[in-house]
């Protein structure tokens, strides 16, 4: 599906909002698919959940439209967008049941405002008829989020996870066209986290409905997204798969937010013919700047490797360790380069590379650091990311 | 250093228990009045303890040959009415000037933080000149029109709304609940606590309040409690005290007993609204 035929998801064109004199959104584009999930990831104050926001109708925005499934729904207030919303504290009614925070969205739906009044709504013949259904419905939810044991508690009596799961029953419920999440994860453990990562992920594939979700998480952005939009400043710094965010970033900004731990960026210079200089090393990239133009070279952690075999070929670096950590799985050596300024660097390392580089006795002083084709991005003076050319080799090779 | 703590101790108490017997002699005296008879009340000799029990003669004439049931009866129409108002009234407003954003709210708050100081002698002689002219005088409904709006409730509303948290009112309006709708099933059952210790206010207030009714009432048939008591001093019983005081002993006794039912909630109320 192209972007011209996402009509049936959510469109934002030209949104901006300023609170008091601060511009919170400037001029926002986002076409939403039906049927994906969509990450807003950012760090705190960019913007995103004044967007979500927006989307639901809490907000008003300054200027542009929000259109859902193909219509303008900027006149319409929260509940007639058929969008639902999960939000960070969960937001459940305190004093009803669970089995009562559930049936409330359908009760606004299918009750009267007579039939919804206090006392003056048992007279209405219609309504036990209505409520059977709606409980019919809430216990249906209730099971398939495992949670129908629960139906006659307090949300104060629930632990933070069951109170996660009541208010995601609340929002499937009524079946809205797009589900709306706040950093719905960030109240819970990390345990719990990665187990509801997982649901969360099910439960789109299940759905098939249309989800924006927003988090400060790259994780979660890259573990669920079927797309991500990386937002900064009330701008969307890059929309794309988790893939194209990682592997093609498309400015420095977006490569150092994502990956973890963050990439690193050595000051560098054109040579004039397309390549740069590190040290001693030339690598070529096919760029076209004029000679001592100032460029940026991001490398990935696991860009770097060792001289351990096949690796042995590619342009070298020399460097100093400073520390190494292990994480079980893997290594990250910080290390000094061997370059003017003596910047530092992150190296990833698997831990079988680790051990045979400590048999081999690579990991003396001073290292020996090979770079590796994949990882390796060159940005421009304006941080815009350098397409390699392919009429010339890439780094390597 | 434990003896000394002791003494300390003792001496609070001490203190405390000064207070309370200052605070707690009119009611005993009530009491014991309530129980003595006719006779004894002026008499010469001086004895806490009444030397014969005359409680079922006086409770009997104040309950069966006074107006004292009827003010009571008065009392709780109007008590019930102006809370009953107030409480329609002060929730919805004190709704809208704490969580919706419209212009002017600044200003209406201000005036409501102003009318807070303006006591009920101030505006006493326009509201009964009113009500002579629109021939209301010496209904329930006169004895109830000043106090049909609160401000004290207002506020004290608006303070406990004010604590209650966003993300919930915005679930539901996405649930697709009306401002009016989210007052009466989300804000309303919130601050029970706060209604609860507000009706206590309100209720003790206008359930003693002898100032307006002597102005507006001249009937017996309207006359509220305090108001059945003096009249009850003038014509029925001449000098016989222990029958007024057991009248004021009944009329008191609603007001006591709903304190003690309510205390827990009441004083919680108080804590929450941060008034205490």
């Amino acid at each position: 599906m192209t972007d011209g035929e996402s009509a049936d998801g959510v469109r934002l064109t030209g949104i901006a909002k300023s609170f008091g004199g601060t511009r919170v959104l400037a001029g926002l584009d986002l076409a939403v698919r039906a049927g994906e999930f969509l990450t807003l990831l950012g760090p705190s104050g960019c913007g995103k959940s004044t967007l979500l926001r927006i989307i639901a109708g809490l907000e008003r925005q300054d200027c542009g439209t929000v259109s859902i499934a193909g219509r303008p729904v900027d006149h319409l207030p929260p509940a007639e967008r058929d969008v639902a919303m999960v939000f960070q504290s969960y937001a459940l009614y305190p004093h009803m049941t669970v089995a009562g925070n559930l049936a409330t969205p359908l009760e606004m739906r299918r009750l009267t405002l007579l039939e919804r009044l206090p006392l003056i709504k048992h007279l209405s013949p219609r309504r036990a008829r209505v409520m059977r259904g709606i409980m019919a419905e809430v216990r249906a939810v209730a099971e398939a989020l495992r949670i129908e044991a629960l139906l006659d508690r307090k949300p104060a009596q629930l632990s933070g996870g069951q109170r996660q799961r009541v208010a995601l029953g609340r929002a499937m419920v009524r079946h809205p066209a797009v589900f709306l999440m706040d950093e719905p994860l960030s109240n819970l453990d990390a345990a719990l986290r990665v187990e509801v990562r997982h649901e969360l992920a099910d439960l789109h594939a299940r759905l098939g409905t249309t989800f924006i979700y927003v988090t400060h998480d790259q994780v979660e952005a890259m573990t669920m997204s079927s797309r991500i939009a990386l937002m900064d400043q009330g701008r969307i710094l890059q929309l794309g798969t988790p893939d194209d965010l990682y592997d093609r970033p498309a400015s420095l900004a977006v490569a150092r937010f994502i990956g973890s731990p963050s990439l690193t960026v050595l000051e560098t210079v054109a040579d004039g013919v397309g390549g740069i200089r590190l040290g001693a090393v030339r690598l070529p990239f096919g760029h076209r700047f004029a000679a001592g133009t100032r460029l940026s070279l991001g490398i990935r952690p696991e860009a770097f490797a060792l001289p351990l075999g096949p690796e042995a070929d590619g342009p070298a670096l020399a460097a100093r360790l400073v520390r190494a950590e292990n994480l079980g799985a893997e290594w990250h050596l910080h290390v000094r380069l061997d370059l003017p300024g003596e910047p530092p660097a992150i190296v990833r390392l698997t831990a079988a590379e680790h051990e045979a580089a400590r048999a081999s006795g690579l990991l003396e002083d001073p290292l020996t650091l090979v770079l590796r084709a994949r990882g390796v991005h060159l940005f421009g003076p304006d941080g815009a990311r350098v397409e390699p050319d392919p009429a010339h080799t890439a780094v390597v090779e | 250093m434990r003896s000394r703590a002791f003494l300390a101790s003792v001496l609070s108490h001490l203190v405390l228990l000064i207070g309370a017997v200052l605070m707690l002699a009119p009611f005993v005296w009530m009491l014991l009045t309530s129980i003595r008879p006719a006779e004894e009340v002026f008499g010469a000799v001086f004895d806490p303890i009444p030397s014969r029990f005359a409680g079922f003669e006086n409770y009997a004439q104040a309950l069966f040959a006074s107006n004292v049931p009827r003010a009571m009866l008065n009392g709780a129409v109007v008590c019930l009415g102006i809370l009953a108002v107030q409480l329609a009234t002060a929730l919805p407003a004190a709704y809208a000037l704490a969580r919706l954003r419209f212009p002017g709210r600044g200003v209406l708050f201000g005036l409501v933080l102003f009318g807070l100081t303006v006591p009920i002698q101030v505006p006493a002689l326009p509201l009964y000149l009113a009500l002579a002219k629109a021939g209301l005088l010496d209904t329930f409904f006169a004895l109830m029109f000043p106090f049909f709006l609160t401000v004290f409730g207002l506020f004290l509303f608006r303070q406990f709304f004010r604590t209650y948290p966003e993300e919930i009112l915005q679930a539901a309006r996405l649930d697709g609940m009306g401002e009016f709708e989210i007052v009466w099933r989300l804000a309303v059952p919130a601050a029970l606590p706060a209604i609860g210790a507000f009706s206590v206010f309100s209720i003790v207030a206008h359930w003693n309040d002898l100032y307006w009714p002597l102005i507006v009432v001249t009937s017996r048939e309207r006359a509220t409690p305090p108001l059945g008591i003096l009249a009850f001093r003038d014509a029925e019983t001449g000098g016989n005290y222990g029958a007024l005081m057991a009248g004021a002993a009944l009329i008191t006794a609603p007001l006591v007993l709903a304190f003690l039912v309510a205390r827990r909630g009441f004083v919680r109320g108080l804590t929450m609204t941060g008034l205490k």
